[in-house]
């Protein structure tokens, strides 16, 4: 699905990714762990095409296509959702009026005449009950004065309404109850497929008992310089990245 | 793709003027310039009583002593007003009786406009009275206002048949001396509308009316007067839009409300007069005088959505005479490349627990500029007087300017005033995130833009409200890509 390979990006001439390899495919779950400031949320921003970034060597595939020429609206159009680590506030703009935005330019796009009142109302209440999202929260405007919480799980809802083929959630579980992280997480788990997949970027193991990933990568200093299963993030966990950088000298 | 603010600006540059076209019908236009002989003439070819033709060349008098105020925050070429064509009418004129009988051009021009006539009526609830260049040339659902009593016909015709009350009221809210562009208007308006609601009567449809500047050259200068009569309701809507043009429009309304004891008038406003183009050329200059009188517990809410005009300089107002009277204000105003706008409020309170609300929403684009003007005034007798005021700008790109000017004079310590405002700019990371969801940037502005504006475009009525919102799209958009 997606493929990732010697990616090299920086900003205002600060290189941050120094040759970055990735492969995801389809049906798995790849969780992304690393120390703060290593560019976790620069990979997530480059996959989904923000163009702040300048790329300067490497290549995205997405289902075998390089991506890099794609506007971001249009690498949405083809699967790729990113759950913000900083969802912004649009006021006076509401979730539904928003998500129904959203999907409708994302048909339009490839074709399809707007999705019935109806069934979007319908897709509505079902999504919003996976996610135990009180309706009245729907009206509200998009992410103002929402919680962090609340934010992290419109966030989740929005995901679970675009139904894309390839999810990216940058520290969804920052900022969530204990409560709500088992809600989320779970969303998650249903929305999974064998034909989607989905790239867990997290500091803890916590989010990872629920969303058991394939893999587990190490994100360093711009490049993944360690891969595992499952197991490699309650080592992290227990030892912290120290042993990583030593292994690295 | 790299989409920058700078490529942001550059789209906003090349929106092209949508309803830039010009309709050919024969007009008949008075030769250029103004003095007491023109006054005259245009009254005479309106076949108006004395009273009418002395009232306007007092105006006329006063207006020759006047100077053009400069105070407003625009900056423009002064109108030379020897220069301007002040009486512009179609040549046909004919009886209508139903629209088959309407030009065929004339039919051409609403459907560009989106505004067939046929569309309208079936649309139903709405009357229209159309002002095409000064001269009302079709008037639909008169008779059902009619049966109420409510009187709904252009003021030429209202001069004509019910002289008593456009003499009772007609500048009795603007008086001719009230400033130099009500003056002038006063004596050389053209048409306008006139309504009059009877006491108690709720009016079933709203009231609609389209203006349109069509010969090249010619000012136009409207002038509407509304009576609700105690207890009455109406809502009036008041829509525009200009073909292209070369030189500039001097457009000089005046609108007079008077809301007796008990009623209620709903005033909203879509204007889209020719901005001028993306250089700042041509255009029309909008200069208007509107304002309302509450007698005792009446109400007026005046709703406007400006995204016209090169300049647009405008305060509709409101006088909160009787006791519990409330004025509202609720405003959009658009501008871009270089178009400048200076436009707010003033809210006079006289009576007692008085009650006024203005909600400015002021979108900046381009190189232009954008002012609120407010003024709250609490006069000694207003005890227990309440205001509350909220200014919102939201700035595109960097060349563009909001200003805030709000004027506040209490002379009654019992008043409550609030004032709130915000500037706020559209940024990089909320397109990003619109975009993110599958959204392109033209219609992430325009969902954002929307959103801004919601709590003035919620207080239009509804057909108006999404002719607005597609209004607010086209002035912001521009060719994505
Ligand atoms: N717009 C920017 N301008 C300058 N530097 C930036 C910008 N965006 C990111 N960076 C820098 O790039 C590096 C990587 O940032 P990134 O946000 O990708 O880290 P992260 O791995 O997501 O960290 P965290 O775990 O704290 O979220 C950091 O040093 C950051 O300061
Ligand atoms: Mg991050």
């Amino acid at each position: 699905m997606l493929k990732i390979n010697n990616l090299h990006a920086s900003i205002d001439e600060k290189s941050i990714l120094k040759g970055l390899n990735l492969e995801v495919k389809a049906g798995e779950v790849h969780a992304i762990m690393g120390p703060n400031g290593a560019g976790k949320s620069t990979l997530a921003n480059i996959i989904a095409g923000k163009e702040d970034y300048e790329v300067t060597d490497g290549i995205i595939e997405l289902n075998g296509e390089d991506i890099s020429e794609l506007a971001p609206e249009e690498r949405a159009h083809n699967g790729v959702f990113l759950s913000f680590q900083y969802p912004v506030e649009i006021p006076g703009v509401s979730v539904t009026n928003f998500i129904k935005t959203a999907i409708n330019e994302t048909r339009k796009a490839k074709g399809l005449e707007d999705m019935p009142a109806k069934d979007m109302l319908k897709m509505i209440r079902e999504k919003s009950e996976l996610l135990e999202i009180d309706r009245k929260f729907l009206s509200r405007s998009l992410n103002e004065g929402f919680s962090g919480g609340e934010k992290k799980r419109n966030e989740i809802f929005q995901m679970a309404m675009l139904e894309p083929k390839l999810a990216i959630l940058d520290e969804t579980d920052s900022g969530l109850d204990i409560d709500a992280l088992r809600i989320v997480a779970n969303g998650v788990n249903k929305l999974k497929s064998k034909d989607n997949a989905v790239i867990v970027i997290t500091h803890y193991q916590r989010l990872l008992d629920y969303i058991i990933p394939d893999f587990v990568h190490v994100l360093y200093d711009g490049k993944i310089v360690k891969s595992g299963d499952a197991s490699l993030a309650l080592e992290l966990e227990a030892k912290g990245y120290d042993w990583i950088k030593q292994e690295l000298v | 793709m790299k989409y920058t603010e700078e490529d942001l600006e550059q789209e906003l540059k090349t929106k092209e003027y949508e309803y830039g076209f010009y309709t050919e019908i024969e007009s008949e236009t008075f030769a250029k310039g103004l003095n007491e002989d023109v006054v005259r003439a245009i009254s005479l070819k309106k076949n108006e009583p004395k009273w009418m033709t002395d009232w306007r060349i007092e105006a006329f008098r006063v207006w020759e002593k006047m100077t053009e105020p400069d105070w407003a925050n625009v900056n423009y070429e002064k109108p030379k007003f020897q220069d301007i064509a002040y009486y512009s009418a179609p040549k046909k004129k004919p009886k209508l009786n139903s629209l088959d009988e309407v030009d065929p051009e004339l039919l051409d021009t609403f459907k560009r406009l989106g505004i067939s006539l046929d569309e309208q009526k079936k649309l139903a609830n709405v009357a229209v009275d159309i002002v095409m260049d000064s001269v009302s040339v079709a008037t639909t659902f008169k008779k059902t206002l009619g049966e109420k009593g409510i009187i709904f016909m252009p003021i030429s015709e209202a001069i004509q048949e019910h002289p008593e009350l456009v003499r009772k009221y007609l500048g009795t809210v603007v008086p001719t001396t009230d400033n130099f562009y009500a003056a002038l208007n006063s004596a050389v308006f053209s048409d306008g509308s006139f309504c009059y609601i009877p006491k108690g009567v709720r009016c079933p449809m709203e009231l609609s009316t389209y203006f349109r500047i069509n010969e090249g050259g010619t000012g136009q200068f409207e002038r509407t007067l509304v009576v609700a009569d105690k207890g009455s309701y109406v809502s009036y809507l008041e829509g525009c839009t200009a073909p292209s043009r070369d030189e500039n429009q001097l457009h000089a309304a005046v609108v007079e409300l008077i809301a007796m004891d008990d009623a209620e008038i709903k005033y909203s406003t879509v204007q889209n007069w020719y901005p001028g183009d993306k250089n700042g050329k041509g255009g029309v200059y909008n200069f208007v005088t509107k304002r309302g009188l509450c007698e005792t517990n009446a109400k007026i809410s005046w709703t406007q959505v400006e995204t016209g005009s090169a300049i647009t300089w405008k305060y509709p107002s409101c006088i909160l005479k009787g006791n519990n009277s409330v004025g509202e204000f609720y405003s959009i105003a658009v501008t871009n490349h270089f178009q400048q706008a200076d436009t707010g409020t003033k809210m006079i309170h006289l009576g007692k627990n008085t009650r006024s609300t203005i909600i400015s929403k002021g979108i900046s684009a381009g190189h232009s500029q954008n002012s609120y003007r407010g003024l709250v005034q609490i006069n000694s007798r207003a005890e227990n007087a309440r205001n509350f005021s909220q200014c919102d700008s939201l700035l595109m790109g960097n060349a563009c300017g909001a200003h805030t000017f709000p004027y506040i004079e209490v002379k009654n310590k019992s008043a409550q005033i609030e004032h709130e405002a915000t500037t706020s700019k559209i940024g990089e990371e909320q397109l990003f995130y619109c975009n993110q969801r599958g959204i392109d940037t033209e219609k992430a502005i325009a969902l954002i833009v929307n959103g801004f504006s919601k709590e003035v475009l919620n207080k239009l009525p509804m057909e108006f409200a999404v002719e607005a919102q597609k209004l607010l799209e086209i002035s912001l958009e521009g060719s994505v890509g």
